[in-house]
């Protein structure tokens, strides 16, 4: 029986670290977490249906979808919509509803306008009708991200980075996809780690943090340039905090760290995947056989419940 | 990845178009230097070859073979593409000696040259 209780130690944060990174393991065959009062279950994908409303339910939930890539019609899925659609359905099937869907960035795969009006028209259908979106590459082309301003920038920052709150949970949203100097990584600039800094100043230390980024905040593959140049600066603001979230997209794939206080998740796309680090000659798109391809796309559920602990993130296929 | 720096002689690569690179509109700043033109591959997220030198008035065809969108952009943005999709080309033709580096926006870790002499 996939199940594991396991007790409350002395880390601050309440996770066994053993256990915790046990459950990690697992969520790349599809588990199912949760952290609550200090102690984590985690749960098979296969048995998510026997989970109680009760156990899934926190005090806030919400999906992360990433990587659309809208307007891609390349081998390996010519059916980028077919797919965004199979994600909302999983998104409209969890237990418990989404309060809202974080969209981290290539929305489309060419900013044109089109494309931003396929997701815009395909996310109507979804449950959760609050979408929280930060560019990635893709959705600024050609114009330094004007489009994608005037379309989803509304009481952004700079660039379009913000923050909000939701139900006791400071969300981060930032932009690491402008300005990126030759040889280089992802970047966020001066000016936007200047307003993060003042931005989580004033929260208590006890507030949970997450921030939502294109580009991975840490250090996945720099080779392929899978990290994000000035990051560490952005991280050393959020050391004082107990419980933080990374959510990123960008390398069409989940993969989990975990460093000090602070979780690092980056997400599936819904359009295609691309290799794992250093397994092909380029992170391009990865072509596999059109009966695999839903099970490397996905959404990724996050639960919040009230508490000194970490934010329980899922990653399920569109199987 | 390995660095693929191919320093490629002109005589190897450059085409000589004799007339024809006007009709593709390519000899607008050939400074008197014949309308050459050399070819660079954007595929597997590379310049190739990552190095190119070429004669003053050398134009440079930049194709994109990748199935994802790249950019041609001089560090010092002396020349900057828009955004290539699968197939399409940029053309720059260079009037001025020098070492042009280069990069594509979108994933900065793709870098090369151009060498003008």
């Amino acid at each position: 029986m996939n199940k594991d209780t396991i007790l409350h130690d002395h880390n601050y944060d309440g996770i066994n670290r053993r256990g915790f990174l046990k459950c990690m393991a697992w969520a790349g065959t599809g588990a199912f977490c949760v952290i609550k009062g200090g102690v984590l279950k985690s749960y098979s994908l296969s048995r998510i249906a026997e989970i109680g409303a009760h156990e899934a339910k926190g005090e806030l939930s919400f999906v992360q979808i990433s990587d659309s890539h809208m307007g891609f019609d390349k081998a390996a899925n010519p059916d980028v919509v077919g797919t965004f659609k199979a994600a909302i359905e999983k998104i409209n099937a969890l237990p418990v509803a989404a309060a809202f869907i974080l969209h981290t960035g290539d929305v489309s795969h060419l900013s044109k306008p089109s494309e931003f009006d396929t997701v815009d028209q395909l996310l109507k259908s979804a449950s959760a009708q609050d979408v929280f979106l930060v560019p990635g590459e893709h959705d600024l082309l050609n114009d330094d991200g004007k489009q994608f301003l005037d379309r989803y920038g509304k009481g952004t920052q700079g660039a379009g980075w913000y923050s909000f709150d939701k139900n006791g949970v400071h969300f981060i949203g930032l932009v690491n996809v402008l300005n990126l100097k030759a040889g280089g990584l992802g970047s966020l600039g001066a000016e936007q780690l200047e307003w993060m800094g003042k931005d989580v100043k004033h929260l208590s230390k006890s507030t949970p943090i997450v921030v939502f980024a294109h580009i991975p905040l840490w250090s996945v593959y720099p080779e392929w340039g899978w990290g994000t140049d000035d990051s560490a600066q952005a991280l050393s603001y959020l050391k004082k905090f107990g419980s933080v979230t990374v959510l990123n997209g960008h390398i069409h794939q989940t993969m989990q760290k975990v460093e000090g206080n602070i979780t690092f998740h980056t997400a599936a796309s819904t359009a295609f995947p691309q290799p794992k680090p250093g397994e092909a000659p380029s992170p391009g798109p990865m072509k596999v056989p059109a009966e695999q391809l839903r099970t490397l796309l996905g959404v990724t559920n996050v639960n919040y419940l009230r508490g000194r602990h970490a934010l329980a993130v899922v990653d399920s296929n569109l199987i | 990845m390995t660095t693929r720096s191919l320093t490629i002689t002109a005589a190897l690569l450059l085409a000589w178009l004799s007339g024809g690179g006007s009709q593709n509109g390519l000899a607008a700043n050939t400074a008197g230097a014949g309308n050459m033109e050399a070819a660079v591959k954007i595929d597997n997220f590379s310049f190739t070859p990552a190095l190119v030198t070429v004669p003053v008035g050398t134009t440079i065809r930049w194709t994109n073979r990748d199935d994802i969108p790249h950019t041609v952009v001089a560090d010092d943005t002396s020349f900057k593409s828009k955004a290539l999709d699968t197939d399409e080309e940029f053309t720059y033709t260079f009037t001025k000696p020098g070492t042009y580096g280069y990069f594509c926006s979108l994933h900065p870790k793709m870098t090369a040259k151009i060498v003008v002499e």
